[in-house]
C-alpha cells in the first residue's frame, strides 16, 4: 500500500519553550478545526523540537510552502486554516519581522536568524517528529550506524572520527577520536559508553533541545561510538529537571529495539548493544565524568583524582568512555558523509560546528549553530539582531560559570577553542551572555562565582575554602567597602584555585573574576577607590550624580568645579552628568546655588 | 534490522511520508483558491488532485494559491515542472485532473487544448 499522501504537513513545536508558551493548546485548537473543515485527510499535524528560536514560540510551520508562523496563538488557529490552509494566502500579521527593515518574511531559509547558521547536529530539531523512529529513518537516520557496523571494521571509525577534527562539546574539548582509541586500547571484555547530559550550566539548554528535538541521533552516535570502544552497554545520565527530554529518550529508546537498532547481532553484525536512562539529581558538579560514573554506581557524586582516567578505569572500573550530547550528535553526520566533508566545516583546529545559547541583551535570543570560526561580530549582529533596546555592547561571557568575559573591542575574535582560551574565556558548553552598559562587570563576575560557590563538593581545600574567600572579597567591593589591595588578592586566589583543585570546577570557578579583572581592571577600582559603580548596578555605592532638569538654571557652576568634566550644558539650559564620568565626589553639589543636584 | 540494504529499502519509502516537507526540484501543481474558485468548485479539484497523486505514487508538491483576476476561467489549475514556465489550466473538471497528470505531470507534455496561460519561470 502507498504511504498516505498528505499535501501539507502543519509543524507544531513542542519544545519545552513552545509548550510552556502553549503549543499544546494549539495543537488540539488545529487538529479540531481541521475536521471541522473536512481537511483531516489532506492535512498532517505533525509535532517537532525545539527550533532554537523559543522566545518567538509558539512556531508553527506550514509546508510545502515553508512558511513560519511566530507567537502563534490558539485563536490564530481559524485562521490559519482557513485562509493559508484552504485559500492558500499567507497570514502575513503571523510573519516574522525582520530587525532594522521591518519587513516581513514568510519562508524559515529568509529569517536573519537561520541564514548564517550552519546546523548539522540540530538539522532535524524542529523539522521531524522526534517522537517517530521512522521519520528519523526517512531523513537517513540510522544509515551510519548500519555503514560503520556492516562495512567498517572499529579502527576504521575510530580513524573517520580522528581525521574529522572532532573535539568534544562538554567543555574542554578533547579529541573525541583519541579517547575512543584509548578506550578501545585498554584491554578488557566489560566496557561503557556513556552520554552526559547533566548540563548543569545556568542558562544552557542545547543538550535539552537536542534529547527532546532529534533523541535518536544521540542514540545513533552512540551505537557507533559502543562500536568503536567494544561496548555493550551503555548509559545516558540525564537530570531529572528534564522531564520531557527523559520521555522521549524513552520513546526513542523503545522504538530503536523495536527495529533492532539495539538489543543483540545489530545489521546482522554480531553486535550487541543496549541503553539505560539513569537520572541526575541536578548537582552541578555531578557533570564532572568521575563525579558522574560515581553518581551511576549509586555513590555520592564527588570527582576523583585522575589518572586513571575513564578511559583506563571507568564505570565499576571497567574501561569507560564518556563524551558529550553535542558530541555524540555530531558523529553520525561524520560517519555517513565521511571525516573530509566534516573538515571542510569550521577552522583548520576546531573543525564542525558548536550550539550556542544566546541570551542576555539581544535582539534574537535562542539556540544557534554556527560553523567553529564564525566571529562574535557575526553572532551578535547578523543573526542575533544586535544589541537590544538600542544599547551598546560591553562584552560577550562565553562558557557560562567556569568562563570568562570578552570585551567589546575583540568582537572580531574568531570563536574557536584556541581563541577563547588565549582570550581567557572558554568554549564551555556553549553560553553566551550578551551585556550592555548597563551591566556590572563585577557584578557579573560575583554571579557566576556564587553560583560555582555553591556548586562545590568540597573535597579540597582550594576550591571550598578559596572561591568563598573570593566571593567574600566581591561582596565587599560591590558594597562599597573594598579596599586597596583586594585585587591583587583576588588575582593570587584565583590562580592559586586554579593550580591546586582537583576538578575543572575549582580549576575553571576563578575564571569569570580573572577575566574581567583582565579586561575590565578599572572598573574594579571605580568600586574600590571612587566608591562607585560606573554602571549604577551595585547598590549601597555612591551612585552618580544627577541634575534635575526642573530645578537647574543653567548658571554652569557646576561644570567648572567637576574634576572629571563629566558635566555638560549650554548656559541658561538644563545640565546633565554623565554618569559613565562621574565620580561622586559631590563637589557639583555643594556649588549648585538652586541645590538642583542630588545623588541619583 | 538485518542489513543496511533493508533499512535503505525501508527509507525510500518512509521518505514519501515527508515528500511534503521539501519542495526543491519537484513538479508543483496549484490550485486558485480564491472564494471565486472554491464557489466554482476548487475543493473537489483538489481533492481529485490528491486522490490521483496517491493512486499513482507520485513525489508532487500541491499547494494553493488566492484570487489571480481570472474568475470567469475558474476553477484553475497550474501545473509547474521544474525549470519548466508554469502552465495555467483552466475551467478544470474532476475528469480532466487525471488527464493533466498523467499527459503534463508524469509525460512532460502540455494539454494544449486546456491550457490558457503560460508564466516565465518562477511567477506567481
Ligand atoms: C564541574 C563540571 C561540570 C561539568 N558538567 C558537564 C556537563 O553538564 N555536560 C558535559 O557534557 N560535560 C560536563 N563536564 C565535562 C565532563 O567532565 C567531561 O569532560 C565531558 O563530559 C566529556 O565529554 P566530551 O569529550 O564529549 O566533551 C563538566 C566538568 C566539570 C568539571
Ligand atoms: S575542585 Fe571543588 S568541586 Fe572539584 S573536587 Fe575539589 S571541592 Fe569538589
Ligand atoms: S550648578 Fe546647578 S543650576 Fe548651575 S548648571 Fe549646575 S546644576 Fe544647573
Ligand atoms: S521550544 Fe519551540 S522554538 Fe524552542
Amino acid at each position: 500500500m502507498n504511504p498516505k499522501f498528505y499535501r501539507s504537513h502543519v509543524l507544531i513545536c513542542t519544545g519545552t519553550g513552545c509548550v510552556s508558551s502553549g503549543s499544546n493548546n494549539i495543537k488540539s485548537r488545529l487538529t479540531a478545526k481541521l475536521e471541522e473543515s473536512g481537511l483531516q485527510d489532506e492535512v498532517k499535524v505533525v509535532e517537532t523540537g525545539c527550533h532554537g528560536f523559543c522566545e518567538k514560540g509558539p512556531i508553527v510551520i506550514v509546508y510545502p510552502e515553508g512558511v513560519f508562523y511566530c507567537q502563534v496563538e490558539a485563536d490564530d488557529i481559524n485562521e490559519i486554516v482557513e485562509e493559508h490552509l484552504l485559500k492558500g494566502r499567507v497570514v502575513e500579521r503571523l510573519l516574522y519581522t525582520e530587525l532594522g527593515t521591518e519587513k516581513k518574511i514568510p519562508a524559515y531559509s529568509e529569517i536573519d536568524f537561520y541564514k548564517k547558521q550552519h546546523r548539522i547536529v540540530l538539522a532535524n530539531c524542529g523539522r521531524i517528529n522526534p517522537e517517530s523512529i521512522k521519520e528519523y529513518i526517512a531523513v537517513g537516520g540510522y544509515e551510519a550506524c548500519g555503514k560503520a557496523l556492516t562495512e567498517m571494521t572499529p579502527e576504521e571509525v575510530i580513524a573517520e572520527v580522528k581525521k574529522s577534527g572532532l573535539r568534544g562539546r562538554g567543555g574542554a574539548g578533547f579529541p573525541t577520536g583519541l579517547k575512543w582509541e584509548f578506550t578501545r586500547q585498554t584491554p578488557g571484555d566489560k566496557k561503557y559508553v556513556i552520554c552526559n547530559a547533566d548540563e548543569g550550566d545556568p542558562g544552557a539548554f542545547m543538550d535539552r533541545s537536542l534529547l527532546e528535538g532529534d533523541p535518536h541521533r544521540i542514540i545513533e552516535g552512540m551505537i557507533i561510538a559502543a562500536y568503536a570502544i567494544g561496548a555493550d552497554e551503555g548509559y545516558i545520565y540525564v537530570r531529572a529537571e528534564y522531564p520531557l527530554a527523559i520521555r522521549r529518550l524513552e520513546i526513542a529508546l523503545e522504538q530503536a529495539r523495536e527495529y533492532g537498532f539495539l538489543g543483540e547481532n545489530i545489521f546482522g553484525s554480531g553486535f550487541n548493544f543496549d541503553l539505560k536512562i539513569k537520572k541526575g539529581a541536578g548537582a552541578f558538579v555531578c557533570g564532572e565524568e568521575t563525579a558522574l560514573m560515581a553518581s551511576i554506581e549509586g555513590k555520592r557524586g564527588m570527582p576523583r583524582p585522575k589518572p586513571p582516567f575513564p578511559s583506563v578505569s571507568g564505570l565499576w572500573g571497567k574501561p569507560t568512555n564518556i563524551n558529550n550530547v553535542e558530541t555524540f550528535g555530531n558523529v553520525p553526520d561524520i560517519i555517513r558523509n565521511g571525516a573530509d566533508a566534516y573538515r571542510a566545516i569550521g577552522t583548520e583546529k576546531s573543525t564542525g560546528t558548536k550550539v550556542f545559547a544566546l541570551t542576555g541583551k539581544i535582539n534574537n535570543t535562542g539556540l544557534v549553530e554556527v560553523p567553529m570560526g564564525m566571529t562574535l561580530r557575526e553572532i551578535i549582529y547578523d543573526i542575533g539582531g544586535g544589541v537590544s533596546n538600542g544599547g551598546k555592547l560591553k562584552a560577550v561571557q562565553i562558557g557560562g560559570p567556569s568562563g570568562g568575559c570578552i570585551p567589546a573591542d575583540l568582537l572580531d575574535l574568531p570563536i574557536d577553542y584556541e581563541s577563547l582560551q588565549e582570550a581567557g574565556a572558554m568554549m564551555g558548553s556553549g553560553g553566551m551572555v550578551v551585556m550592555d552598559e548597563t551591566t556590572c562587570m563585577v557584578d557579573v563576575a560575583r554571579f557566576f562565582l556564587q553560583f560555582t560557590q555553591s556548586e562545590s563538593c568540597g573535597k579540597c581545600t582550594p576550591c571550598r575554602e578559596g572561591t568563598k574567600r573570593m566571593l567574600e572579597i566581591l561582596d565587599r567591593i560591590c558594597s562599597g567597602e573594598g579596599r586597596e589591595g583586594d585585587l591583587e588578592l583576588l588575582e593570587e586566589l584565583g590562580d592559586h584555585i586554579v593550580s591546586t583543585s582537583l576538578c575543572q570546577l575549582g580549576g575553571s570557578a576563578p575564571n569569570p573574576v580573572l577575566s574581567t579583572l583582565k579586561y575590565f581592571r578599572e572598573e574594579y577600582e571605580a568600586h574600590i577607590k571612587d566608591k562607585r559603580c560606573p554602571a549604577n548596578v551595585c547598590a549601597g555605592m555612591s551612585a552618580a550624580y544627577v541634575i534635575d532638569p526642573e530645578t537647574c538654571i543653567g548658571c554652569t557652576a557646576c561644570t567648572r568645579v567637576c574634576p572629571t568634566g563629566a558635566i555638560s550644558g549650554e548656559r541658561k539650559q538644563p545640565h546633565v552628568i554623565n554618569s559613565q564620568l562621574c565620580i561622586s565626589c559631590g563637589a557639583c553639589a555643594e556649588k549648585c546655588p538652586v541645590g538642583a543636584i542630588a545623588q541619583g | 534490522m538485518k542489513s543496511l540494504e533493508e533499512l535503505r529499502k525501508l527509507r525510500a519509502e518512509l521518505e514519501k511520508e515527508l515528500a511534503a516537507r521539501n519542495s526543491e526540484g519537484k513538479p508543483k501543481i496549484i490550485i486558485g483558491m480564491g472564494t471565486c474558485g472554491i464557489a466554482a468548485g476548487a475543493r473537489e479539484i483538489l481533492q481529485a488532485v490528491l486522490q490521483e497523486l496517491e493512486k499513482r505514487n507520485l513525489d508532487v508538491i500541491t499547494t494553493q494559491t488566492g484570487c489571480i483576476g481570472m474568475c470567469e476561467q475558474e476553477p484553475l489549475l497550474d501545473v509547474e515542472l521544474p525549470g519548466k514556465e508554469r502552465i495555467t489550466y483552466g475551467k478544470v473538471t474532476p475528469k480532466d485532473v487525471e488527464r493533466i497528470i498523467v499527459e503534463h505531470v508524469v509525460n512532460g507534455n502540455v494539454v494544449e487544448d486546456l491550457a490558457i496561460a503560460r508564466l516565465e519561470e518562477g511567477g506567481i
